[in-house]
C-alpha cells in the first residue's frame, strides 16, 4: 500500500520533470502530452485502490523521511491517506486526468504545449501533497505549491496585452495572474498565523496530534486558531472580500479554469475546514462556524446575483463556481462536513464538464466569450451542448442529477438547523442558479444563430476529446446515486450529520419547493432567450441602465473600490518609498562607490612613470611613518 | 669634548643632506651618491653610538652595511652602464619608459 501512495503521489511530479526539464525549449510533441495523461492515469489508478483498500482495512499512514528536525520542532513528509483524503485524491486524480487529455486537444494550436503540461501535472503534484499530508507543514507547503502553479497557469498566456480595467472582462492575463497570487498571500498570512499558533500551544503540528489536544486549549485561542485558519480559506476558496480573483483568474486557458479554478484548487479551503473539522465542531468556535455558514450564504446569493448579468461565458461558470463555493462552506459551517464533502466532489464533476464544455464552445469560436454573439450553436456542437446541458441539470439541481442529492441535503440541513435565514437564501439561489446556467445554454445553444450574422464558423472538438469527457459527464449524473455508500464510507472519519426528527417529513416537501424553483428559473431563461428571429437580437436597453443591473454588472463596484482604495494609494504610496528608497539607501552605496572611484581617479596621478617623483612620494611616506611613529610614542 | 651627540647630529645632518639629494636630484648616478651618503650617516651613527655604550655590535654593523654597500654598488654601478648605454643619458625624465 505504501508504494501506492507514492506512485499516487508522484506520477504527477515525475510527468511534471519529464515535461519541463526535457521538452521545455524543443517543439510542441504529442508524446508530451501522452505520457503526462498516462501518468496522471496512473495516479488515479492507485487513488482508486487505495480508496478500496481504506474503505476495507481503514486508514493508511506513512511516513517517507524527517524533514525539519530542530530541537523540539520534529516535521516529518508525511502521508495520511484516510477517508477524507482519499475521497480528495479520487477527485482530483479523475478530474486531472480528463483534463490533462481535453488539454491534448485543447492546446493542440499553441506553441507553448510542452510548458502548458509541465505546469499542469506539477498543479497536481501540489494538489496532491496539499491533500495527503499528515501535518498542517505539508499541507501549506501544498497550499502555497498550487498558488504558484495557479499563478504560472493564470499568466501562460503572459504576452497578451494588457488591456484597461474598465473594458472589463478584458484584463491581461498577467495581470490577473498577479491578482490572485496578491489575494492569496493575503489570505496565506492568516493560515500561517494560524499554523504558528497551533505550533506554539500544542508543539506538534501533526493532524492526529493536534486534535487530541484541542480539548485541552484555552477558548480563546480556539476561536483565533479557527479564525486564523478560515481567512487562509477564504482566499484559497475565493470567499467574500477576497472574491475577485478568481472570475479574473478566468483569463487563463480553459482547462486550467476548469481543474484549477472550478474542480480542485478552490475547493482547497473547504477541505481545509471539512479536515479540521475536530477544531470547527467544538462547542468554543460554534460563533467562526456559524460565520462559516453565514458568510457562504451570503457569497452564494452574491455571486448568483453577479452571474445574472454577466456575458462572458467563463465569467457565468467561475461564478456559478463561487456560488457552489459558498454552498459548500455554509454546509461546513453547519456542521454537515460530510455533505460539504460531496457537494465538493458533485460539484467537482459538473463543474469541470461545464468549463469543458464553455472551453469547446470558445475553442470553436475562436476564443470568443460574449454569448451574445453565439446562438443555435447545438446544430454544429451536438456534443458539447450534451454535455453542458446535462451539467447545467446537474449544476441546478434538477431530480437525478449529482447535483439535486447534494445541494439538496445541503438546504435541508440549513433548514434542519433552524438557520432560517441561511435556508431561505440557498433556495432562492437554487432558483437563481438554474436562471443563469441556462440563460448559459440558451443563449449559447439555442435560438438565433447569432454567430452566422458576426462570421464565425464555429466546429466541435475533436472526437477522442468529447469522449474523454464522458466519464465527468457519467458522473454529473449518477454521482448522486450513491450518496448512501458515500455517506456510509465517509462517517468512517468524518462526524455524521442526521436530519432531526421533526424537519424529517418536511423534507420531500422542502426538495419540491427547490425544484419547482429550479424549474421556474429554467423556464424563464427560455422564454427571454431561447427565441428567435429579430428578438433574439433586441436587448433591454431600459433595464441595462437602472442601476441594479449596472451594481451587478460592476461586480457591486468591488473591483472598482479595490482598485481605487487599496491599489492606487499602494502605488502611490510604493512609488514615495522608491524615490526615498533612492535618495538614501542608494544614494548611501552610490556615495561608498563613488568615493573609491574619486580616491582612485586622484591618486592614480601618482603612478606617471618616473622614478624621481616615485622616490618623492617614497620620501613623503617615510616622513609621515616617521611622524606616526614619533605622534604614537608622545602619546604613549 | 666631542660627544655623542655631535655624532648624532652630524649623521643627522648627512642623512637629510642625502634625502634631500634622493628626492631632488634626476641623475641617476647622483641618486646614488645621495643614497651612500645617506647610508655612511646611519654608519656613523651606529658607530658612535656603539662606542657610547661600549657595545661591539654597532661597529660590526657598520661594517656589514659597508660591504653590502660596496657590493650594491658594483652592480648598481654595472646596471646604470648598461642604462647609458642604452639610453645616452641618465637623466630619469629622459629615461622614464612608464606612462602612468
Amino acid at each position: 500500500m505504501e508504494n501506492l501512495v507514492y506512485i499516487a503521489l508522484f506520477a504527477p511530479f515525475v510527468g511534471s520533470l519529464f515535461a519541463g526539464l526535457f521538452f521545455a525549449r524543443s517543439p510542441k510533441t504529442h508524446l508530451v502530452g501522452f505520457v503526462n495523461s498516462t501518468l496522471i492515469a496512473v495516479a488515479f489508478i492507485a487513488a482508486v485502490t487505495l480508496a478500496l483498500h481504506v474503505a476495507e482495512h481503514g486508514a493508511v499512514h506513512v511516513t517517507m523521511m524527517t524533514w525539519i528536525s530542530i530541537g523540539d520542532l520534529n516535521i516529518p513528509f508525511g502521508f495520511l491517506v484516510d477517508e477524507v483524503s482519499v475521497t480528495m485524491m479520487l477527485v482530483v486524480t479523475l478530474v486531472s486526468t480528463i483534463v490533462h487529455i481535453y488539454s491534448t486537444g485543447y492546446m493542440n494550436h499553441d506553441k507553448s504545449y510542452n510548458r502548458f503540461f509541465a505546469y499542469l501535472s506539477a498543479f497536481v503534484f501540489s494538489m496532491m501533497i496539499l491533500v495527503m499530508s499528515d501535518n498542517f507543514a505539508g499541507l501549506f507547503i501544498g497550499w502555497e505549491g498550487v498558488g504558484v502553479c495557479s499563478w504560472l497557469l493564470i499568466g501562460f498566456w503572459y504576452h497578451k496585452e494588457d488591456k484597461t480595467f474598465e473594458e472589463n472582462p478584458s484584463i491581461s492575463p498577467s495581470w490577473a495572474a498577479n491578482e490572485a497570487f496578491i489575494m492569496n498571500r493575503v489570505a496565506d498570512l492568516g493560515m500561517l498565523v494560524g499554523i504558528f499558533l497551533i505550533y506554539w500551544n500544542v508543539g506538534s503540528l501533526q493532524y492526529d496530534v493536534v486534535f487530541n489536544a484541542l480539548p485541552h486549549l484555552a477558548d480563546g485561542l480556539l476561536v483565533s486558531i479557527a479564525i486564523a485558519l478560515f481567512i487562509g480559506a477564504m482566499g484559497k476558496s475565493a470567499q467574500f472580500p477576497l472574491h475577485t480573483w478568481l472570475t479574473d483568474a478566468m483569463e487563463g486557458p480553459t482547462p486550467v479554469s476548469a481543474l484549477i479554478h472550478a474542480a480542485t484548487m478552490v475547493t482547497a479551503g473547504v477541505f481545509l475546514v471539512i479536515r479540521a473539522n475536530p477544531l470547527f465542531g467544538l462547542e468554543a468556535v460554534h460563533g467562526v462556524s456559524m460565520f462559516i455558514a453565514s458568510l457562504g450564504a451570503f457569497v452564494a446569493f452574491y455571486a448568483a446575483s453577479m452571474a445574472l448579468s454577466a456575458r462572458d461565458i467563463k465569467r457565468i461558470v467561475a461564478l456559478s463556481t463561487l456560488s457552489q463555493l459558498g454552498y459548500m462552506f455554509a454546509a461546513a459551517g453547519l456542521g454537515a462536513y460530510w455533505i460539504a464533502l460531496f457537494h465538493l466532489a458533485a460539484h467537482a464533476f459538473f463543474k469541470a464538464l461545464l468549463f469543458l464544455g464553455a472551453g469547446n464552445v470558445m475553442h470553436a469560436m475562436d476564443d470568443e466569450l460574449d454569448i451574445f454573439k453565439m446562438g443555435g450553436m447545438k446544430k454544429v456542437m451536438m456534443g458539447s451542448y450534451v454535455y453542458m446541458g446535462i451539467a447545467s441539470f446537474a449544476l441546478a439541481g434538477l431530480p437525478i442529477m449529482a447535483g439535486f442529492y447534494s445541494k439538496d441535503a445541503i438546504i435541508e440541513s440549513a433548514f434542519n438547523d433552524g438557520s432560517f435565514i441561511i435556508w431561505a437564501i440557498l433556495v432562492i439561489t437554487a432558483g437563481m442558479t438554474a436562471f443563469y446556467s441556462f440563460r448559459q445554454v440558451f443563449f449559447t445553444f439555442h435560438g438565433e444563430e447569432r454567430y452566422k450574422a458576426l462570421g464565425f464558423h464555429p466546429h466541435d472538438m475533436y472526437k477522442y476529446v468529447l469522449v474523454a469527457m464522458a466519464p465527468l459527464a457519467i458522473l454529473a449524473i449518477s454521482f448522486g446515486w450513491f450518496m448512501n455508500n458515500f455517506h456510509e464510507f465517509i462517517t468512517k472519519n468524518l462526524p455524521d450529520y442526521e436530519m432531526s426528527e421533526h424537519t424529517e417529513h418536511l423534507a420531500p416537501f422542502l426538495g419540491t419547493l427547490v425544484i419547482i424553483l429550479a424549474l421556474t428559473g429554467i423556464f424563464i431563461a427560455w422564454k427571454k432567450y431561447a427565441g428567435k428571429g429579430a428578438n433574439a437580437w433586441k436587448r433591454d436597453e431600459k433595464f441595462e441602465q437602472s442601476f441594479i443591473y449596472q451594481l451587478v454588472t460592476n461586480q457591486y463596484y468591488i473591483p472598482k473600490f479595490y482598485d481605487e482604495f487599496i491599489v492606487q494609494p499602494y502605488t502611490i504610496a510604493s512609488k514615495k518609498f522608491w524615490e526615498i528608497d533612492k535618495a538614501v539607501v542608494d544614494g548611501f552605496v552610490d556615495f561608498i562607490g563613488k568615493g573609491a572611484y574619486k580616491t582612485g581617479d586622484v591618486s592614480r596621478r601618482m603612478q606617471n612613470g618616473n622614478l624621481s617623483s616615485y622616490l618623492n612620494w617614497m620620501g613623503v611616506g617615510a616622513l609621515i611613518l616617521v611622524l606616526i611613529a614619533v605622534i604614537s610614542s608622545v602619546i604613549g | 669634548m666631542i660627544g655623542v651627540n655631535h655624532y648624532l647630529v652630524l649623521s643627522g645632518l648627512l642623512f637629510s643632506i642625502g634625502f634631500i639629494g634622493v628626492l631632488r636630484r634626476k641623475n641617476l648616478l647622483m641618486l646614488f651618491f645621495a643614497t651612500e651618503v645617506m647610508l655612511n650617516a646611519v654608519n656613523i651613527a651606529f658607530a658612535a653610538i656603539g662606542s657610547y655604550y661600549g657595545d661591539l655590535s654597532g661597529q660590526m654593523f657598520a661594517f656589514f652595511i659597508i660591504a653590502v654597500a660596496a657590493s650594491e654598488v658594483a652592480v648598481g654601478l654595472g646596471l646604470l652602464i648598461l642604462l647609458y648605454k642604452k639610453y645616452g643619458s641618465l637623466d630619469l625624465d629622459v629615461i622614464s619608459s612608464m606612462k602612468g
